[in-house]
This record gives C-alpha cells, sequence and structure tokens, in this order.
C-alpha cells in the first residue's frame, strides 16, 4: 500500500501547469485535493511517472458572484464552498450535496474540480453541476474553451477534457427568482457513495406554475443522468402530490441503473423514484422562500 | 529514484526538516522521519480514518496527502493533545472506556477536536455523523458518543489553555 515512485512537479501558474501536462502527456498526472488520485496511487491502481501538483498553483481558488451568476475555481476545496456564505446564498443545492461528499476530512481537501474531472458515476457534485445548468472551462495549449456541464460527462471516470488540459473553472448561472433545489441521497452508510442520489432544481413563475425544471441523477449509470421526461411533466403545472407521484413512477420506467453487490438494479430503479419525488417536494416547497 | 525534496513544517509548534521522496505520505513522514507513532495507518485509501491530523487547522487524511505537499504547514497529531495531562477529550474517552484495542483512537480524537472546535454543543446525531469517517472495529461507538459529549460540556465549562495546532 506505497506509491509507486514518481517525479514531482509543483507548477506555481496556471500556464507552466499546461506546459508540464503538454511536455509529459499520458506519463503525467494531475493532483488536486487527491481524496481519488491518491488511494489509486497507494493501491497502485495509478501508477503516474510524473505528478504535477495544482495545489501551489495560483489563481485556481476562488468564489465570484457576477450579477447573480458564480464562478468557481476548479481548486476550490469543498469544505470552504461548503461553508462560503456566497455560495450557500446563492446556491445552497451545493452545500447539501457537498455535505454528502465523504466526510470532514475528506471536504478539507478535496476540490470541486478534482470531483468534477474524477467524473465518478456515484458522485454528487457532477449530478449537482449538471442540474444548476453549469459551464466547464477548461485550458490547454491552444487556449480556453468552456463546455456545458451535460457534455462534460461522457463515461465512467471519462470526461471531455484532453490530455493536456486543466479544469480551471466552473460557471454557475444565476438561478431564475423563486427557485427551489434539493439534493437527496440513499448511501449504505452516511459519506458513502451514494446508492442513488438526485439533484432537482425547480422554478415557480409568477403565474404559481412551474416554469424551469432539472432532474440530475448519479448512481443509476455511467454518467449523470437527466431525466428530461419528468422535468417536461412539472413544468408549466401546479404540481401537487398527483404529479409528484407520476414523476416516481416516470423515474422508475425511464432509468435504468446496473445492479452490482451493493444493491440490485430493481433497488435502485425503486429508491431513485422515492428519492425524486422526495426531492421534488421538498424542493417546490422551497420555492416559496427563494 | 525520484529527487529528494527537502520539507521544513512545524509539527505540534515544533520546526521539521527532513528530505523526502514524493511519494512518502505524510503520515509515513510522520511515522518514521518524525518518529511520532501516534498517528495510526489503517486502511491507507482514506476510508478508516486512523491517520486523521490536522493540517493548518483543518482535518485531513494523512495518507491521502504527500509529505512534500505539506512543506510549509503547521500540522497537527494526537501528540500534541495533552498539555500539563491529558486533554480534556482524552480524559473523557478515558472515562467513558471510548476504546477497546485503541487502534482508531488517534484519529477519533483528532476528529472530535476538529467536530468541537466548529460546533460545541453537538447533538448525538451530530456526534455520530462526524464520527461516520472514522471506523471502529471494536465497535465501541456508544461510549465514543458519551464521550464527546462529556468532552463537550468539559470544553465549554472550561477551554484549554493551548489547543492542538
Amino acid at each position: 500500500m506505497k506509491p509507486a515512485p514518481f517525479e514531482y512537479l509543483a507548477p506555481r501558474t496556471v500556464p507552466e501547469a499546461v506546459s508540464l501536462l503538454a511536455r509529459h502527456g499520458e506519463e503525467a498526472k494531475l493532483l488536486a485535493g487527491g481524496q481519488s488520485l491518491v488511494p489509486l496511487m497507494n493501491m497502485r491502481l495509478a501508477r503516474p511517472r510524473r505528478v504535477i501538483d495544482l495545489n501551489r498553483t495560483q489563481g485556481l481558488a476562488y468564489i465570484r458572484e457576477v450579477n447573480g451568476a458564480l464562478r468557481i475555481g476548479g481548486m476550490t476545496r469543498q469544505a470552504t464552498l461548503e461553508r462560503s456564505p456566497v455560495i450557500g446564498g446563492r446556491c445552497p443545492l451545493l452545500p447539501e450535496a457537498l455535505a454528502l461528499v465523504g466526510h470532514p476530512a475528506i471536504r478539507s481537501r478535496g476540490t470541486i474540480g478534482g470531483s468534477l474531472a474524477h467524473a465518478d458515476p456515484a458522485a454528487e457534485l457532477p449530478a449537482a453541476i449538471a442540474a444548476l445548468d453549469g459551464q466547464i472551462t477548461a485550458t490547454g495549449p491552444r487556449g480556453e474553451r468552456t463546455l456545458p456541464a451535460t457534455s462534460f460527462f461522457l463515461g465512467v471516470l471519462t470526461t471531455a477534457l484532453a490530455p493536456d488540459e486543466v479544469l480551471t473553472e466552473i460557471a454557475l448561472p444565476a438561478l431564475p427568482p423563486r427557485t427551489g433545489t434539493c439534493f437527496l441521497e440513499v448511501a449504505r452508510r452516511h459519506g458513502d457513495f451514494a446508492l442513488v442520489g438526485v439533484a432537482v432544481v425547480v422554478s415557480r413563475r409568477s403565474d404559481g406554475a412551474c416554469g424551469h425544471a432539472r432532474l440530475v441523477f448519479c448512481g443509476v449509470g455511467p454518467t449523470p443522468v437527466r431525466v428530461a421526461r419528468a422535468e417536461a411533466l412539472v413544468s408549466g403545472r401546479r404540481p401537487d402530490a398527483a404529479v409528484f407521484a407520476a414523476v416516481e413512477g416516470l423515474v422508475r420506467e425511464t432509468l435504468q441503473p446496473d445492479g452490482d453487490l451493493h444493491a440490485s438494479a430493481d433497488y435502485r430503479r425503486e429508491v431513485a423514484g422515492v428519492v425524486a419525488r422526495r426531492a421534488l417536494t421538498t424542493a417546490w416547497s422551497r420555492t416559496n422562500h427563494g | 529514484m525520484a529527487e529528494r525534496h527537502v520539507v521544513r513544517l512545524t509539527v505540534n509548534g515544533e520546526s521539521v526538516e527532513r528530505l523526502v521522496e514524493p511519494r512518502k505520505t505524510l503520515a509515513d513522514f510522520l511515522r518514521q522521519d518524525v518518529e511520532l507513532t501516534g498517528t495510526h495507518l489503517g486502511c491507507e485509501h482514506g476510508v478508516c480514518g486512523a491517520c486523521t491530523v490536522l493540517l493548518d487547522g483543518d482535518p485531513v487524511r494523512s495518507c491521502l496527502l504527500f509529505a512534500v505537499q505539506a512543506d510549509g504547514a503547521r500540522v497537527g497529531t494526537v501528540e500534541g493533545l495533552a498539555h500539563d495531562g491529558l486533554h480534556p477529550i482524552q480524559e473523557a474517552f478515558h472515562d467513558h472506556f471510548a476504546l477497546q484495542c485503541g487502534y482508531c483512537t488517534p484519529g477519533m480524537l483528532m476528529t472530535v477536536h476538529d467536530l468541537l472546535q466548529r460546533s460545541p454543543s453537538p447533538t448525538r446525531e451530530e456526534i455520530r455523523k462526524a464520527l461516520a469517517g472514522n471506523i471502529c472495529r471494536c465497535t465501541g461507538y456508544h461510549a465514543i458518543v458519551d464521550a464527546v459529549e462529556a468532552a463537550a460540556a468539559r470544553l465549554r465549562a472550561a477551554p484549554p489553555r493551548e489547543a492542538a495546532r
């Protein structure tokens, strides 16, 4: 349980990090919070020849608010986000999801960019960022490019990041007025990866009906899974218990999770419907306060 | 072999300087190079919590951090808790028999230290949540929760003069 030897590189700037990545290519691995990479290295499931540590790279850890929209640096710690009054005020979905990510000692080190780039299908943050219509900025030798979270996640532990790109920023658009959000999951133990989790974002229009709606699940497929048909079911209506129950049924029929040691596919489908109904009910009740 | 790096940091307030291989974790560094063996290694992949230490005041898994990354940092270990006798948290663990084999205890103490700094009056439910990342395989959690409640009461009544660094 000791990592294989590697060369340690600690770039001070993003351009320096990018040029190191470009030079060393597949031999190098970026180290963000290390809460997923270092276990893999300790078990020698990952044996990078070079580790490029972003923890000393300047200008990657920040939270900025511009007209209600948020810009978050890729190396911002999960614990920092969880405790940020700006995030709590503008985007309470994030602290709610973050409280379920590992344990406090994991969140002290873990970063938002690291979690997104690692792309574990059971992880909370990718689903939350997708539900918030987040945009992800990658910086590489050819400059910056920005892509929506929904097209960032390609498969299990696989993203649209090129081997020479660094995830530098997450942008979250301002939420409409009277928006309610909720993150719920079922896990074996507090802090474990979710068997099933869901991020819900809904907005109440001035006429009282539901406008914007997002339901994105984790733990039920290779990437975060958005169920657009469930969103369409609530959008344009004044959702009540009957609508929430219809969403539960639709989610249960739509999702096609795999079964594994921790839970069968049927159980995951059942739980997905239940957490969807509960999270949607809670999120809708929170639109009163927005 | 990969190039070694000079690491300078403080451990429990004392300056330490060593030459380390990049692959050496902070946990192994503390145990082997600084000879502070109070920090225990259980799983070595961040699950068990036995190796929890404080890095610049925040609880971290010392098995998931390379010593070279802690250059310039303040590290607090279980050895730094006691001053003029046991720390109130240690006393409460002792009084409530909140350990059997004791292997998980250093990580429990550091986690509880952080919890009580942030939340001086946690409920039993909050205590259980805070300890969910620290695994005790003697299954002594009831006594540990009792001890944390007692420690919280003691710390509220009489905060220690010097907290762990």
